[in-house]
């Protein structure tokens, strides 16, 4: 076993010091150290876009990036969307009302992928919301709730 | 899976990570935007025994001009090159070929000579280096030499860096006047490995012939595969349909050196090339005579 580190990662606002292996990965980092389980992991190598993460504002995967490497940033999760469980985010609300998600598993990752997306493109055509989601697997829905949803949001938005 | 352990150095200056660098080039692989590394390393493909991290070398970052030349730092995040307006407007092609790399969060993370350095052939970086006639800076703690990208790249996911050089700087000339440009690729899906890709070039005369051409292909070979020959064919001439398809059809026939994977047979690959090569040529080409007033 390599030696720990100390680190200290803000995660949705809030501080967090930790000792960490440099092997350990941001995902398992946020799941297992923090019990932030809503970030999801599905394929670890950066295909199915479950474990997307805002990292200083960018939505990456949280699967390649080590935690080691996020001593000093902000990290933002979906636990940190809604206010409380009647004030969900307004996408998250368009996912609710659009149904937007059926097993939910791909949902976390997609609502990070679409939250720096929407206020760059606050008023997205269809082509621009499909190529922004592409890098998020959903093997239930057959992404047109998904995009409905993402219109609607857009709306909610503007 | 779950990485195997490494011991793990972070230097804040290119400076420390050169003497790290010349104190454990064997047993150590740079860190870059580990957007290939991390995947290769949670299935245990790649086991380093140390990683190098670049990600807090801040002046590796960073697109600068100079007398018609880019100068770009090699730790620069795809998802930068892709939105930077200089590019778009004098290095068009790579603005053009930015968003087929892999998926948005990927280009977040990904960086420009992390790609490069990774040498996979059915990158797009890699390709578009050799396109642009891109020059590499290698440094190591005894000094500097240049590369050209015709000479870095040396098979799969193999490059002439020594071991205990680091790239640091990538130099790319702006595009020619009267250059018209095209990238173009086939896969299963947006953001996965293309089956076939190319990056066409055309540069014009004064009166309308084609002065320079250039074909570069991905996943057409064990590196970027440059069809020199067929691009010949068309410098000097006119260009017309006949000429396009003959350079197509050497290009897709001759000159790439496709090895077929799960997703296709070796033959669909060339077909993908012959009609993709006609494509792009012919958008080239538009986008140059649009370019002659």
């Amino acid at each position: 076993m390599t030696r720990s580190f100390p680190v200290t990662i803000t995660v949705n606002e809030k501080e967090y010091k930790r000792e960490v292996e440099p092997r350990l990965l941001l995902s398992d980092f946020l799941r297992h150290e923090l019990g932030l389980t809503g970030t999801h992991v599905g394929c670890e190598h950066g295909v199915c876009g479950a474990c997307t993460i805002l990292f200083d504002g960018e939505s990456v995967r949280s699967c390649l990036i080590f935690a080691i490497q996020a001593d000093g940033h902000s990290i933002a999760t979906v636990e940190g969307l809604a206010k409380d469980k009647d004030d969900l985010h307004p996408i998250q609300q368009a996912f609710w009302e659009a149904h937007g998600l059926q097993c939910g598993y791909c949902t976390p990752g997609i609502l990070m992928t679409l939250v720096p997306f929407l206020k760059q493109n606050p008023n997205p055509t269809e082509a621009e919301i499909r190529h922004a989601l592409s890098g998020n697997l959903c093997r239930c829905t057959g992404y047109q709730h998904i995009v409905d949803a993402v219109k609607l949001a857009a709306e909610k938005m503007r | 899976m779950k990485p195997a352990s490494f011991e793990y150095h972070v230097p804040d200056t290119l400076e420390q990570a050169l003497g790290l660098m010349s104190q454990y080039a064997d047993e150590a692989k740079i860190l870059a935007g580990g957007q290939s590394l991390v995947p290769a390393m949670n299935f245990r493909v790649a086991q380093p025994g140390m990683l190098i991290d670049l990600n807090r070398v801040n002046e590796l970052s960073f697109i600068r001009e100079e007398a018609g030349t880019f100068h770009i730092g090699a730790m620069t995040r795809e998802r930068h090159l892709e939105f930077n307006s200089s590019l778009a407007k004098r290095a068009p092609l790579l603005t053009e070929a930015a968003p087929f790399i892999a998926h948005p969060q990927i280009r977040n993370r990904g960086t420009l000579g992390g790609s490069i350095v990774n040498a996979d052939p059915a990158a797009e970086l890699p390709v578009l280096m050799l396109a642009l006639d891109a020059r590499l800076k290698a440094q190591n703690a005894s000094g500097e030499r240049w590369i050209e990208a015709h000479d870095f790249f040396a098979g799969m996911f193999t490059t002439a860096l020594a071991s205990d050089e680091i790239l640091v700087e990538i130099e790319l000339p702006f595009m020619p006047l009267r250059t018209g440009w095209s990238f173009m690729e086939v896969a299963p899906r947006a953001g996965d490995y293309a089956l076939m890709g190319v990056a066409a070039l055309v540069t014009l005369d004064e009166n309308g012939k084609c002065k320079k051409a250039k074909l570069v292909y991905l996943n057409a070979g064990d590196s970027p595969v440059d069809a020199k020959e067929s691009a010949r064919l068309l410098e000097g001439a006119a260009l017309n349909d006949a000429l396009i398809e003959s350079a197509a059809a050497m290009a897709s026939e001759k000159e790439i050196n496709p090895f077929g994977n799960i997703h296709t047979s070796i033959d669909f690959q060339r077909h993908l090339a012959n009609v993709l090569t006609k494509n792009a040529l012919k958008q080239a080409v538009k986008r140059a005579e649009e370019n002659l007033q």
